[in-house]
């Protein structure tokens, strides 16, 4: 029952990143029916956020380390300590939640600019093209932090006081061996509350109500005087802040590097089909689904029975969908049939 | 019909001039046939070396450390810069004036952490630029490819980072050459710590990189962990690259277990270790005893990346820049004052291997691969780090003591983040070759 309830729990963190992650990429699909590859890559740009402001936070003083004899070495200690004492030290020790302040602008930005600068372009070419130009896209970015960052994974860790566990098991009933990271949940009820948002800033706004009707019918809404690409540029630069958020606030469970973002792009691609192609719905529960299915494959109870499971149940399941329900479990009619 | 008339003295006479016509070329054209192999640099004034290290990928930054060591040795080995090591290793057959009058010249190659681009650019490297001499590598799956495609092509491979028993164990070659320790030395090393530390009674909980690499070495951790008493609760296997552990980190909690080997290196083990910290592994208390995590093989540029969550964890390593002995001392003396910053484990290692190739072509006066490889098989040194050092000829596996290293609790410095806690002297980890298998096959 501990070992059970523990991987639901994991399944649900694993799958609020892909939930974030695909939300976006169903949001970018369903307005300006662009496949974005390069989507992961605005995880990682988000990533890569937290990193830069935790670079801006420890900007350093070099003084000579004396430890060091054989050469002239340096030893950083932050200006920020140097200045304000304890107040310096527990401003570093917030920056990931901190740099979300940062990763907001930021992100909208990057997603503006790459909208207007070279999505644009590609509006009215084949998908195959699309994906083409949006996968060099990612590519060209990845490299761009590597030289930058370098390629190891940089740690970016979480908040002192939420650096360890917490024992859920006794709330629950269940033993004192289930315990689970703070971050994790936290990662877990941030991504609720940012599919939420996005949700009800869809549903409740006259700004989503267009934005819904244009992905019904484009066409009708622009006869009827309102300008939807405008709009869909704006939908686009939001999509952008939600994978660049969802990668800041990952930087703890994982230390970023520049690979990370191809790394999530092919599952949350996945998720975006099982759950059906434009279906902002269907891309979270897909998610959410597709992650608890991985945790439960990868327990050693399953893979003893078939082994090997854990490293394909993700596919399996998106071939079964395909096979049987081939819009995805809830697709709309007429997208991508073209 | 002729005369013919055979006398006692008159065979004799014939057999011994035809012996000794048999025997002549040999001592008179022995160069002329020595010359006759693959990228001789004849009688240029110069010889090209391939440096075929990770320039892309995600161990780019073991490969730049690598590229930094080798560009060193070059300088070195020309008679440039300080000297380096070339002033302590002994014995030495180098005069500072490249090998055998030549100016060592270097080309790069990008293996990309993977075997078909590793080979790719060993091939490019060895038919196109000339490279007499192929070395590099920071993984076991791209050191065995391009062992055996050097092996096949006739050309020398000084194996960088490998710490699979395949690459010097079932899948060695006459051609290839490991300085780097392997998965067994880090279990016979680790083992007797371990015991004392921890004691004989424990449950371990493997995860293991699911590759040549991660095989051998879960294998022979089990082995020693055994041998010690201790249980083996589960030995799973993890995809390379996974990102995140968490669904293989879930399962540990109530397994019953109390230790966590992590046979991950690179990324993987950055990524492992910080999320098995995350889940608390580091503070928890099973049957009594205090959770320890162990990572049984080590670098400092990945200890780097786990930060904080490396203290307090055991491992190996081949090498460490805190070493005090005079050759650790000269190379990290001339590495700082070039670069700034100490050498990670991967630099000393490739380092070694230039200076140790050029120095075998110095000692068999030729550049023809069989006769350096003479030269190197059975060499024995000292001032090169590890203390006195042997290439065994029976595997060209390189024995040298052994390093048990701990994450540092209170490191001194920035570079300051692992702490010797034993070096472990190499008769305690030197083995049967026959254990492994595989045959090196002949020079041709």
């Amino acid at each position: 029952m501990d070992a059970i309830f523990l991987q639901v729990l994991n399944g649900l963190d694993k799958g609020g990143a892909y939930a974030l992650i695909a939300l976006g990429l169903t949001l970018v699909f369903g307005t300006l029916g662009v496949v974005n590859f390069a989507h992961g890559a605005l995880f990682m740009l988000g990533a890569f956020c937290a990193v830069t402001f935790q670079f801006m936070m420890t900007a350093s003083k070099q003084i000579k380390d004396e430890s060091i004899t054989f050469f002239d070495a340096y030893k950083e200690v932050p200006y920020l300590e140097i200045w304000f004492g304890h107040v310096g030290t527990v401003l570093i020790d917030w920056v990931v939640p901190l740099s979300i302040i940062m990763a907001i602008p930021v992100m909208l930005l990057i997603g503006l600019a790459m909208e207007r600068g070279l999505i644009r372009y590609f509006y009215k070419r084949s998908h195959a093209e699309q994906i083409l130009v949006t996968f060099g896209l990612a590519i060209v970015l990845q490299e761009i932090i590597k030289s930058f960052f370098g390629a190891n994974p940089i740690p970016t860790p979480a908040p002192e006081i939420v650096a360890g566990s917490a024992n859920i098991g006794a709330l629950f009933g269940l033993g004192d061996s289930v315990v689970y990271p703070y971050w994790r949940l936290i990662y877990l009820a941030f991504s609720g509350l940012v599919i939420f948002a996005v949700f009800a800033f869809l549903q409740f706004t006259t700004f989503g109500m267009v934005v819904r009707a244009g992905m019904a019918d484009r066409e009708m809404v622009g006869l009827l005087g309102i300008n939807v690409e405008r709009r869909f540029t704006i939908v686009f630069g939001i999509a952008a802040v939600v994978a660049g958020l969802a990668g800041v606030m990952y930087t703890p469970i994982l230390p970023p590097d520049y690979n990370m973002g191809m790394e999530f792009l092919v599952l949350s691609f996945v998720v975006v089909v099982v759950g059906g192609m434009g279906s902002l719905g269907g891309a979270v529960s897909a998610g959410f689904l597709l992650g608890i299915l991985q945790s439960f494959a990868s327990m050693n109870e399953v893979k003893a029975i078939i082994p090997g499971i854990d490293q394909i149940i993700i596919y399996l399941v998106a071939v079964i969908i395909l096979l049987t329900r081939p819009r995805g479990l809830m697709g709309r009619k007429g997208v991508m049939e073209d | 019909m002729s005369d013919l008339k055979f006398t006692r003295r008159g065979v004799l006479k014939s057999g011994a001039a035809l012996g000794a016509a048999g025997v002549a070329p040999s001592f008179f054209v022995r160069n002329a046939w020595a010359q006759d192999f693959t990228n001789n640099p004849g009688n240029g004034s110069s010889v090209v070396l391939g440096f075929n290290v990770p320039q892309t990928g995600a161990y780019a930054d073991e490969g730049a450390d690598e590229l930094r060591a080798y560009q060193l040795a070059v300088k070195h080995i020309n008679g440039e810069g300080d000297g380096g090591m070339l002033n302590t290793m002994t014995p030495l057959s180098l005069k500072g004036n490249g090998v055998l009058g030549k100016k060592v010249e270097y080309v790069t190659g990008d293996t990309q952490t993977k075997s078909d681009a590793a080979r790719a650019s060993a091939k490019r490297m060895i038919e196109k630029d000339g490279a007499i001499m192929i070395t590099g590598g920071s993984s076991s799956g791209v050191a065995v490819a391009v062992q055996s495609l050097c092996h096949e092509a006739g050309i020398i491979f000084m194996a960088g980072l490998t710490h699979s028993n395949d690459t010097t164990g079932k899948d060695k070659r006459k051609y290839g050459f490991r300085h780097f320790f392997n998965a067994y030395m880090s279990g016979a090393a680790l083992g007797p710590v371990l015991e004392a530390r921890y004691g004989k009674d424990r449950n371990a909980y493997h995860l293991t990189a699911d590759y040549t690499w991660g095989w051998t070495q879960e294998e022979s951790i089990k082995n020693t962990t055994e041998a010690l008493g201790w249980k083996t609760t589960a030995a799973v296997r993890t995809p390379l690259g996974a990102g995140d552990f968490s669904q293989y980190i879930t399962p540990v909690l109530n397994s019953g277990a109390d230790v966590l080997i992590l046979n991950h290196y690179g990324k993987d083990m950055i990524n492992s270790l910080t999320q098995a910290v995350q889940f608390g592994l580091r503070d928890k208390q099973v049957n009594g005893k205090n959770f320890v995590i162990v990572v049984p093989l080590f670098s400092r540029l990945m200890a780097q990346g786990a930060g904080e969550n490396i203290k307090g964890i055991l491992g190996t390593t081949n090498w460490n820049w805190s070493l005090t002995d005079a050759g650790s001392q000269a190379f990290v003396k001339s590495f700082g004052a070039e670069y700034g910053f100490p050498p990670s484990q991967a630099a000393h290692t490739c380092y070694t291997q230039a200076l140790l190739y050029a120095n075998a072509c110095e000692t068999a006066g030729t550049f023809y691969p069989c006769e350096v490889i003479n030269a190197l098989e059975g060499f024995k040194f000292d001032g090169a780090g590890n203390g006195p050092t042997e290439y065994r000829a029976a595997d060209h596996q390189c024995f040298k003591d052994v390093l048990v290293v701990e994450g540092n609790e209170n490191p001194s410095s920035q570079f300051d983040l692992l702490q010797v806690v034993q070096v472990v002297p190499r008769a305690q980890v030197e083995y049967d070759p026959a254990i492994f298998g595989g045959e090196l096959g002949t020079c041709s």
